[in-house]
Order: C-alpha cells, then structure tokens, then sequence
C-alpha cells in the first residue's frame, strides 16, 4: 500500500491526525491555559475541512471493506461544515468555569464520533459499517453526558447508551443474518444476490430497525427527547442535525446499493414509517415548550421528510436527499445557534422567554425566524426548495398521496414554527430578554447559517453538482 | 434585465433602501417612490403591450425571458405576460401604491410594516409574470407568509387567531396546489421526453384523462382556498377584518386574485377535460359562495365583516365565471377581478380612514359622517355603487359580462345556477345601500364624531387614485376588454377542442 493509496482515505486520516495532535496539546498545555485548546481544534478542523475539498480521488481499500467516490467525499465535506457551525457555537460554552478542565475532551470525543460516521460512509462492507457506527455512538454518550453535574445530562448519557446498546444489537442480528444467507458481508456481492425471500426480508428489517433508530424515525424515537433536552444544547445539535444527516446519508447509501433488488419491499416499509414519523414528530413538538425538544420532536419530523426522497429510489431521490440534508444543516445550526447563544447569555431556553424578543434582539429574531422558516420550506429561503425537491422525487415515482400527507405536516409544523415567530414578534412582554452581544464565533457560525440559507436555494450550482454525482436504482 | 422582472427587482430594491433608512418618514418616502416607480412601470408595460398588438405581434406571450435554473429537474425562470397579465399587474401596481399612501400614518415598527408589505407585493408581481409552475408557486408562497406578521403584529382584534387560521388554510390551500402542480409535472411528457414546468409547453401536450381527473380538483381548490372557494372562506372575513388597512386593501385587492388567475391559468388551460367534466361540483359551490356571501354580508355590523362576506360573494363570482368555460364568462371573470380589486381596496382604505377618526367600526355607533367628512363619505358611495353594479361604474361590466356569458349555456344545470348567482347583484344593493344609510346619513350619534377632521393629502391620494382607477374601466371597459379577449383565445381553443359542441 503505497502513499497515493492513503490519500482516498484522507478524510478519516486528517481527522486522525488532528485528534491525535489535540491529545499532545492537552498534555502539554498547563491548567490555566486550557482555553487555548480552542483555537487550536477549530484551526485544525478548519484545515481538515479545507483537506477535505481537495480533489477528489475515488477508489477502494482493505479489499473493499472502504470505498470512496465523489459521493461520499461531497457527504463527508457537508457534516465537516456542519461540524465547524457546531464548534463555533459551542466556544461561550466551553469557556465557562466547570468547562475548563475538559475542553480537549469534548474535541477528542466528538472527533472520534466524526471519524466513525466517516468510516461509515465510506464502508463496503458490513464490518466496516457496524465498527463506524459503535465509533460514533460510544463516545456520544460520553458527549451526552458531559455536564456531568447536571443530574438530566448525565441520565441522557445513560439513555442514550442503553438505547443505543439494545439498536446495536438488533443491527448486528440483522447483518447476522445478511451473512447467513448470503455469506458475505460485503456489500457488492450482497447486493447482486440479495432477493426478497422471507428470512433475508427479516434480515433487512432487523438491520433497518437498527438504523431508523439512529435518525430516530417512529417508532423507534423514543429517546431522542430526552436525551436531546438532557445534553448540552451544543451536543444536542451535533445529534440532531450532524449525527442524523450522517445516518441518512448511510441508510441513502445501503437502500440504493445493498438493497436495491427488494426496493418494493423497503418502499412501502418506508411508506408507513414516514407518514407515521411525520405525523407523531410534528402533533408532539406542537405541544413543546422548551425550546431544545422542541427542536428536537421538529428535528423527528424532518426525519419522515428525508424519507420521501429516499423512496423516490432514483438518482432525482439520491439527489434531493443530499440536498436536503445540506440544507437542513444550514436551518437547523442556525435555529439551535439562535437558542444557545440565548441560553449561555441568559439560562432561558422556553418559549415564554422568547416573548417580545425582537424588540430587544432584533437580527437574533430575524435569524431563528430565517431558519424557522427554512425548516417549515418557505420560500426564499432554501429551505423550500429542499423540500420541493424531496417531494418532486416522490411525486416523480408516483406517491402523490404521501406527498399529500407530507406537505400538508409542513403546514402543521408550520403552526408550530410560527408560534416561535409568534412569542418573538407579536407576543408583549414586560420583561424581554435584555439586549446583549453576541460572542464572536457564533456570530460567524450564525453567518455562515444565513449565508448558506440563503445561497444554497437560489443557487442551483449545488444540486447540479449533486445530482451529477448521485445515482439511483 | 427583461422589463417584467423588474417588477420583482424594484420592490427588493425598495426593500433593501428601507432597511438603510432610520427615520420613519424617509422609510415611507422610499416606500411611496419604490411603489410609484413600480406602479409607472405596470403603466409602461400595459403601454408597450398595447403597442406591441398594434404593431401586430400576435404571439400568445409578449415580453418573454427565459434563464434555465434547475436544469436537473428542468426548472426554468420563464416571464411573460399576455394581456390577462397585464391587467392583474396593473391593479397590482394601483392597489400597492393606494395601500402605500393609507398606511402613511403606521406608527407602530414602520420599517417592519413596509419591508414585509412591499415583499408581498413582490411575491404577487413575481406570481402574475411567472410562466413556469415552480417560480410562480415560489411567488404564491411568498405572497401568503408575510401576511401573518402583518396581521398578527399591525393587526387589530383577535388578530393573533385571524392571522394564524389565515395562514394555516392559505398553506394547506397550497398543499393541495403543490400536490396538483407536482402532478402535472410528472405528466407533462406522456410522450416521452423531459418533464418540464412550462405552462405554454404543458398546454401544448395532452395530459392522460386520469391524471386529470386527480390533479384537477387538487389544483382548482388549491387555488380556490385563496379565492375564497365555500367552504374553505372561511379565513377570509377573520383575516379582513383583523388586517391593518393596507394589508386587507393588498389581500381583497390582490392576492385573492391570485386564486382566481391562478385556477384560470393553471387548473383549467392545463387540465381542460377534467375541468369540463368536474366542473359542475364547483359551480355549484362557487354560487354557494356568491349568495352566501351575500347574505353574509347583510347580518354582519362591522364593516369590515361585511366588505370581507362581499369578497367572499365577489370572488366567488371570479371562480364561477371562470367556470363557465366560454370566452364571454371569462372575459367577465378577469374583469370582475380588477373591478373588484380596485373597489375592494377602495372600501377597505375608507374604512381604515373612518376607523382611524371614529374609532368603531360598528355601523349601530356611526351616522351623519357624510356631513362630517363629506370626501371620505362621497368616495364610499362611489365605492358602493360599483359594488352593486352600477353602469358607468367598474362593476357592472363586470357582472354583465359574467352572468351574459353564463346563460350563454342553454342546459337547465347552467340556467338554474346563474339565476341563483344572478340574485346575488339584489341581495349586494340591500346590504350595501344599508351600510351607507346607516353609516353616512342620518343623525350624527356621537358627538365627538363633530371635532373629526375629512381626508388628508395622503388619503386623498390614496382614494383618487383607486376610484380613477374605477371610473375610468366603467366608462372605458372596450380597451381592457379587447386585451383581455385576445389573450383568452389559447385557452378558449384549448377548451373547444375537448367541449363537445
């Protein structure tokens, strides 16, 4: 394996590199001058995000347990700008006092959940797959947890991690099975021979279980509310927007290669799940009041939505996905960016103490507003054409009805949404949140967020891109 | 830069001058010149269209620009108007610039009042130009969110309610629309070849009857939601009389047009079979809406109640007409969209002006106001008057026109049904001549009501330009008539080839 060989894997080796860095720096930086880690990790990342631009070489390695291809270096380049929304929002937090002294170890850790969700998408083979994704789920209770003083931080870490145990364990008996029956674990030879006999279609849902319990769709959510209220709000947005994105990019990618000869069978699976992950993630985050579930429940939704283009089941589906998953990066960092700069500044995080916002911090309400509104698929914002095209692809493939059912859970979620815009704007309040000034960083995070909303609509240069590099069934 | 997208770029160009002003006065300035351009170039436009047929360019859209956009999913940014178009930007550009002037004295975040006004504006231009199915659903959706800040934040009454049930039947409207639109993407190529969104290209093609038969009613009642369709009116008379006076001059005015233009535009010239076949459930709805409006009208006491059941019972009669399927009828129809957009807004701008002085809209606690404010109270009656279709007046071409082509169907369904709407013109003079009995003469009840003041200089702009705008289609209909007509020939071809006889 010469040197040339490496660089296809040059995602999961930068951040290697950078992780590995970061562990001498925190040894030989002194106590008091931790804080300083920062700069270094989101310098580093910054580069691995630029590394990760470079052109791209497609290839395989291991005998094809990984494999890269424009693709997946366009998935993995996303999560990484996402990534660094994340770190940037995350800086007033890691400042604070009980913060100091594990500052490298929420890079560490987060780092390493990234690698495995790389390695994931990059996987050929089912090994490959099941190592990325006890990579980045491990370490993510750690995350979960790492308020460990506050008692609902330190249960959703717990939750998390049985949650995750018991899906794990259903994944690895379905991939049992795929390599009963067809005695591989790879996914090309898997794929050619994979047929809808009753055991390998038991095999397949087994395996899906496990993973709709990742992008957490009905009725496998159950622990995304808690655990997203109980982590810290930063964390929780690496779940529900990086770690959620990543996950569909990986069931994107398995449904149209592994599976691509039983698509009927997960169509109309995906049927039921999406309308049912639509309908319960947006009648529940109606009734929310803290702001963190309620981003979370509207995050459950958002899930059906991605769902409408996978079924599409062809290059328009692959395409839509992906587009909709940059986007919903941008809209949702931008949203829970809004909510933890007001949380850090001021320890408010319901929707009552949103009231009367604007008057007092009008460009914070115009960006949550944005974002809202990007989430609900209003137009200009990109947002809307996220969803146009998830649901153009479904359409194309003859759902008319569930894009029925779908648009009309964008207008409910839209009710909820607009009660956000309600409390900010219309709502009196004796007592605002007082003005004040946001930190540096997550100004520019908040930027690159309305930037990207606005942009990535009106530009049709990315879904060119992506859809030239998509594929269908 | 085409001329018709300019008509998108200078209210983003008005908005972005609003947001670099302070004071509230110059935000009104910039506001009034952005819309007073806006409202000459509308003016130009339906100059150089008439020159333009003159010179005998007879080609079905003028002014045409094309720019590929998704070229994936053949999404194009197309514009291009015919004269049907012309007309609807015209009393755009009219209805915005009269709702400028009566929203001069908006005190409360002024700059937040008139950066989302003129954004709705510019969603509606941009829906009027747009010949490809995707930017025009852009500009429709574009046109509806703004309106929930404007009436749950300037708005008046249960305005939080009224904004949001507005907003939330207007988008399951567009789910509906979105729905019907995707459908007839997706069958846009029965032969093979690209889909596309394309009006002018689907109506070239001939839709599988089936597709039809599913995507038209989707799309008729998608648009009808916004055209005030029974029974999906019922967000109107809430968000009318909760609006603030522009937005209710703008959303009677306007942007229920955008139902009806749309369901001529779209449901119709594209899926004409099933238009023909399905037609009769909606005729019988529309004249629900027509007399049921009508009648609620009468029992309203707020005035802003009764002009909202008004536009209820008039833009049924758009929908109805539209429905008649013959080149008389629609001919109607159009006109009664402008007729009734320009007195809608006229009377929704009087009773912003009467409400600011007297503070009630009730018409129990109001009399006498003739004598007080003789201005406001002579435009009122001119106001009313091309209501219940009085001739020389907008109105009565309108409804003339309407319900001529309507019996023009010699089937009993069709009589039957045209008289029913017909009665509607009697039941408008009673609740409209009530209001004016009521409101303008007889005693003065309050005697606070004698210190009020007549119409400023803003106001007064405001009405002239709006009752011009009235007077001048009553008593000149032929010009807007021929450009209406000629524009309607496509889709009257279109319709005559699948009506049996």
């Amino acid at each position: 394996m010469n040197l040339e060989n490496f660089l296809i894997m040059r995602h999961e080796l930068v951040l290697t590199i950078v992780t590995l860095i970061l562990l001498i720096a925190e040894l030989s930086i002194s106590d008091k001058s931790k804080h300083k880690i920062i700069p270094i990790a989101i310098g580093l990342f910054t580069i691995n995000l630029i590394i990760g631009f470079l052109p791209t070489i497609s290839g395989s390695l291991f005998g094809g347990m990984y494999q890269t291809t424009a693709l997946q270096v366009t998935m993995k380049n996303i999560l990484n700008l996402g990534v660094l929304v994340v770190l940037f929002q995350s800086v007033k937090w890691l400042k604070e006092e009980e913060n100091k002294i594990k500052i490298s170890e929420f890079f560490l850790i987060l780092f390493s959940t990234l690698i495995g969700m790389q390695f994931m998408i990059s996987s050929g083979s089912f090994l490959m797959l099941y190592l990325g994704l006890e990579l980045a789920t491990i370490p993510m209770a750690a995350l979960v947890a790492y308020d460990r003083l506050r008692t609902k931080s330190a249960e959703a870490g717990v939750k998390l991690i049985l949650s995750a145990a018991l899906s794990s364990a259903v994944l690895l008996f379905g991939i049992s099975l795929i390599y009963g029956t067809t005695g591989s674990t790879y996914f090309n030879i898997v794929g050619s021979v994979f047929t809808s006999n009753s055991l390998q279609t038991l095999a397949f849902i087994f395996f899906f279980s496990g993973m709709a319990f990742k992008i957490s769709l009905v009725p496998f959510h159950l622990w995304t509310a808690d655990v997203y209220e109980g982590a810290p709000i930063n964390v929780t947005s690496y779940l529900s927007v990086i770690s959620k994105g990543a996950s569909a990019f990986i069931l994107l990618i398995v449904l149209f290669t592994v599976f691509k000869n039983i698509v009927e069978i997960w169509q109309n699976l995906l049927y039921v799940i999406a309308v049912s992950t639509m309908t319960i993630g947006n009648l529940f985050a109606i009734r929310q009041q803290n702001m963190k579930r309620f981003l979370a429940f509207s995050s459950i939704a958002q899930a059906g939505f991605i769902l409408l283009g996978l079924m599409g089941a062809n290059i328009t589906g692959m395409t839509s996905v992906v587009y909709f998953v940059f986007v919903y990066i941008f809209s949702n960092l931008g949203a829970f960016g809004v909510v933890s700069v007001i949380y850090y500044q001021t320890s408010k995080e319901n929707m009552d103490d949103y009231n009367g916002l604007y008057h007092t911090n009008p460009k914070l309400s115009l960006i949550m507003m944005l974002s809202l509104f990007s989430l609900a698929g209003i137009p200009p914002v990109a947002g809307f054409f996220g969803k146009f095209f998830l649901f153009t692809a479904a359409a194309a493939s003859g759902y008319y009805w569930l894009v029925f059912i779908a648009v009309l859970n964008a207008t409910i979620s839209l009710y909820y949404y607009l009660l956000v815009v309600k409390a900010m704007f219309i709502n009196k309040n004796d007592t605002p949140i007082a003005y004040f000034k946001t930190d540096t960083p997550a100004k520019i995070s908040l930027i690159i967020c309305v930037i990207g909303v606005f942009i990535v609509g009106f530009m049709s240069i990315f879904y060119q891109y992506f859809q030239s590099i998509g594929f269908g069934i | 830069m085409d001329i018709l997208s300019l008509l998108v770029v200078i209210p983003i160009i008005t908005v972005l001058g609003i947001m670099f002003v302070k004071d509230p006065k110059h935000v009104r300035i910039v506001s009034a010149i952005g819309m007073g351009l806006q409202l000459l170039l509308a003016g130009y436009l339906v100059y150089a269209y008439l020159s333009a047929r003159n010179a005998g360019d007879t080609s079905e859209m003028l002014f045409m620009a094309d720019h590929v956009w998704y070229a994936a999913l053949n999404i194009h940014y197309t514009v291009g108007v015919d004269g049907v178009s012309v007309a609807m930007i015209a009393l755009t550009g009219v209805v915005v610039f009269a709702g400028i002037f009566a929203s001069w004295q908006v005190d409360f975040l002024p700059k937040e009042f008139f950066i989302s006004l003129i954004l709705l504006a510019s969603g509606v231009f941009g829906f009027f130009i747009s010949l490809d199915l995707f930017t025009m659903f852009l500009f429709y959706e574009v046109a509806v969110i703004p309106m929930y800040l404007l009436i749950g934040i300037w708005g008046s009454g249960p305005k939080e309610y009224a904004a949001m049930k507005l907003t939330l039947m207007l988008m399951g409207g567009s789910a509906l629309l979105l729905v019907g639109l995707l459908g007839i993407y997706t069958n846009s190529a029965p032969n093979g070849g690209p889909l596309t969104f394309n009006i002018l290209e689907i109506a070239k093609v001939h839709i599988p009857i089936e597709a039809q038969r599913m995507f038209f009613p989707m799309t008729f009642v998608g648009f009808g939601i916004l055209g005030a369709l029974f029974p999906f009116h019922t967000w109107s008379p809430d968000g009318h009389a909760s609006a603030p006076t522009a937005v209710s001059m703008l959303h009677a005015g306007v942007l229920m047009k955008l139902g009806g233009y749309g369901a001529f535009r779209v449901a119709i010239f594209l899926l004409p079979e099933a238009a023909h076949e399905l037609s009769w459930i909606f005729i019988i709805l529309t004249s629900i809406s027509v007399v049921y409006g009508a009648f609620g009208a009468i029992v309203q006491k707020d005035l802003k109640y009764i002009n909202a059941y008004s536009s209820v019972s008039h833009c049924g009669l758009v929908l109805f007409a539209v429905l008649m399927m013959n080149k008389t009828a629609m001919d109607g129809a159009i006109l009664q969209m402008i007729s009734h957009g320009l007195m809608t807004a006229l009377f929704f701008a009087l009773i912003g002006m009467i409400y600011g002085r007297t503070h009630t809209r009730m018409i129990n606690e109001m009399g006498g106001l003739m004598k007080i404010m003789p201005f406001l109270g002579v435009a009122y009656v001119i106001a009313g008057l091309a209501s219940l279709g009085l001739p020389g007046l907008s109105g009565f071409v309108a409804e003339m026109t309407i319900f001529f082509g309507a019996f023009q169907h010699v089937d009993t369904f069709h009589r039957v049904v045209t008289l029913v709407a017909v009665s509607s013109i009697v039941i408008t003079a009673v609740y409209i001549l009530r209001v004016v009995g009521a409101l303008l003469f007889g005693p003065i009840k309050n005697e606070h009501f004698l210190h009020l003041d007549d119409a400023k200089w803003f106001e007064r702009l405001s009405t002239v330009t709006l009752i011009i705008a009235i007077a001048a289609i009553g008593l000149a209909p032929f010009w807007l008539s021929t450009m209406i007509g000629d524009s309607l020939q496509p889709i009257i071809d279109k319709l005559s080839m699948v009506i049996p006889g």
